[in-house]
């Protein structure tokens, strides 16, 4: 059943498409900074785009940055959304479970292509970056700043020329910390796939699932920065979303990439129990 | 082949189905008949393991559904409410992707049993269109060769001729009963009095929930024990055969008498001229409309219930060719 939903996976167009813009949006971010040579100055705009500047080798994680956060999650609630609400909604759902599927073993090989989905998207925009970045950009030894214990996201990475307070990084470094990223950024949308798959076993409108899930994203962006609801941030999806960031910092700061991976671990285990408890109990109907 | 006793299914406040009990045996053409909303679709779902009953057992094929299940459904082969596809994949690619979806056969029979399946519908030489470019009825076709896929034991079928011209209704009705001859059970669902009534041996009729009848199909229309006359001289004809005329519509007579022959003989001897003659039959159609009510798709404005069901639903489809 895995080979299946790989398979259904790979033969939707949809899939490929949505690949290719994401991959696409920091292309087309490269060439403009590249042709003007205008980055915006450290603490506005994408994070690290003003670093790249210099190493294009840091371009995949200032891309990551670029498509975090709306694309990417877009992307990702589309995909898990229709698991299995799009199954309902094609009317093929009671021909899979008749045929028969075990309800549990389709919900896990969804998830397993959901998990394939999410990581294939991630590493691509990362590959694409790179790629674009080497192009584009020099290729300058990289310096970061020591870290200061803050938690905003702010540029930490500087030109080498310009920041005497850092240390230079190695390709192996960089790679090793861009991976990291990957891994927590790939965990970070595997969270916001199991609120869409759980949301996809509830109704049958895969539309609906993926909106619920992007409504559940912008109510927590909306929590994150409001003060009064300070007691509650630590534990909302989108709270440590940025923390990936920290993984440039020297020495890497692992305080909220640990909690980060934490609070998603907690909604990815509850998501998709409730998930499989909702469905493997369901009536279908559709 | 398939038992319930005491099946219930309870959404909410509306009971759909009320305490059934079929029984469908090992080589029955069992068609399930009722009109629209009676409960139907929930009973074959819940047969499927699809809808869970409120109440009740469900028995195939000796196994208890929904626990056990997954034991029977490979030997079932299923159309349920219409055939669904993969729009943007081909006929073929369908099949096989339903095929790789369960356990069973592999690999290796696949292309040869899903070209088997597609010969027998009659959609031998598809090509690889994507199925959103087909017409209604070849997707009902398709429909069809997924459910034989797997030479299932048991076929569930809903509705199978949805959407089929009057050939294609006639095609599918031989490919059942041809299957039916090689031992397959084959369990239809419909609204169609004459889908069921041409290939049916077996009937049970549901009617908001509840199954009012379920009987031999030869049973229900064996002769009434009266006999139907049409005569031009029905006057004469009334007055000889007095007292025994339980009915007069026109130049037609109902004789209380259960051999037409007899009937005839009296008649012809008294010189009187008889143009059509026949023990009387009850057809399907008048049992169902005398034991069920209106389909839920009607709804009145009094809130009752019309007392004369649509034999068939206005809005299905609407290729026509329904009736043969």
């Amino acid at each position: 059943m895995i080979r299946v939903e790989l398979l259904k996976l790979v033969r939707r167009p949809r899939s490929w498409v949505s690949i290719g813009l994401l991959c696409g949006l920091p292309v087309l971010v490269a060439v403009f900074v590249a042709v003007t040579n205008l980055v915006p100055p450290p603490g506005q705009g994408p994070t690290l785009l003003s670093a790249v500047l210099s190493n294009g080798s840091l371009y995949p994680a200032a891309a990551l940055a670029i498509v975090l956060p709306i694309f990417l999650p877009v992307a990702v609630a589309v995909v898990a959304g229709d698991a299995i609400a799009g199954e309902a909604g094609s009317g093929m759902l009671r021909y899979l479970l008749a045929r028969p599927v075990g309800r549990t073993r389709l919900l896990v090989a969804k998830l397993v292509a959901l998990v394939v989905y999410t990581l294939a998207a991630v590493v691509a925009v990362a590959v694409t970056a790179y790629i674009t970045g080497r192009l584009l950009f020099g290729s300058q030894p990289v310096a970061v700043t020591s870290s200061g214990g803050g938690t905003t996201p702010t540029i930490i990475v500087a030109h080498a020329a310009t920041s005497l307070s850092g240390t230079a990084l190695t390709p192996a470094d960089i790679l090793m910390r861009t991976l990291g990223a990957i891994a927590f950024i790939g965990v970070s949308m595997l969270g916001v796939g199991a609120i869409a798959l759980f949301l996809s076993t509830i109704t049958d409108s895969s539309l609906g699932a993926a909106l619920g899930a992007l409504a559940a994203l912008v109510t927590s962006e909306v929590l994150v920065t409001l003060n009064a609801a300070a007691a509650v941030s630590p534990y909302l999806p989108t709270r440590y979303w940025l923390a990936w960031v920290d993984f440039f910092r020297q020495p890497i700061l692992w305080r909220n990439i640990d909690r980060g991976f934490a609070v998603q671990l907690v909604y990815v285990v509850v998501l998709l129990a409730a998930a499989w408890a909702n469905f493997a109990t369901k009536d279908i109907t559709s | 082949m398939i038992v319930t006793r005491a099946l219930t299914k309870r959404y909410g406040r509306v009971l759909a189905v009320d305490r059934v009990d079929l029984e469908v045996r090992e080589g029955d053409r069992y068609g399930f008949l009722g009109p629209n909303g009676s409960g139907k679709t929930t009973v074959v779902r819940m047969l499927l393991g699809l809808v869970y009953a409120t109440s009740g057992e469900i028995e195939v094929m000796g196994r208890p559904v929904p626990s056990r299940v997954g034991e029977v459904l490979p030997q079932i082969g299923a159309l349920i409410e219409g055939p669904s596809c993969y729009g943007h994949l081909s006929g073929r690619a369908n099949l096989a992707l339903i095929d790789a979806s369960g356990k069973g056969r592999g690999l290796r029979s696949r292309r040869q049993r899903i070209g088997e399946a597609l010969e027998r519908v009659g959609l031998a030489g598809i090509d690889n269109r994507a199925v959103k470019k087909y017409s209604l009825g070849m997707r009902q076709r398709l429909g069809l060769a997924a459910a034989l896929l797997r030479e299932p034991r048991l076929l569930v079928l809903d509705e199978p001729t949805n959407g089929l011209d009057p050939q294609g209704i006639r095609e599918i009705r031989d490919l059942l009963a041809d299957l039916n001859k090689a031992g397959t059970t084959v369990f239809l669902s419909s609204h169609q009095l004459a889908e069921v009534e041409q290939l049916c041996d077996r009937v049970g009729i549901v009617d908001r929930g509840r199954l009012v009848l379920q009987e031999d199909l030869d049973a229900l229309r064996a002769p009434t024990g009266r006999v139907m006359v049409q005569t031009p001289d029905a006057d004469r004809a009334a007055a000889l055969l007095d007292g025994l005329v339980e009915r007069r519509d026109g130049d037609r007579l109902l004789v209380r008498e259960p051999d037409p022959v007899q009937v005839n003989a009296r008649l012809v001897t008294a010189g009187l001229r008889v143009s059509e003659i026949g023990p009387e039959r009850r057809s399907l159609e008048d049992l169902m409309l005398a034991v069920t009510g209106s389909g839920s798709d009607r709804i009145d404005a009094t809130g009752q219930r019309r007392a004369e069901p649509e034999a068939a639903e206005p809005g299905t489809a609407g290729q026509g060719g329904d009736e043969p």
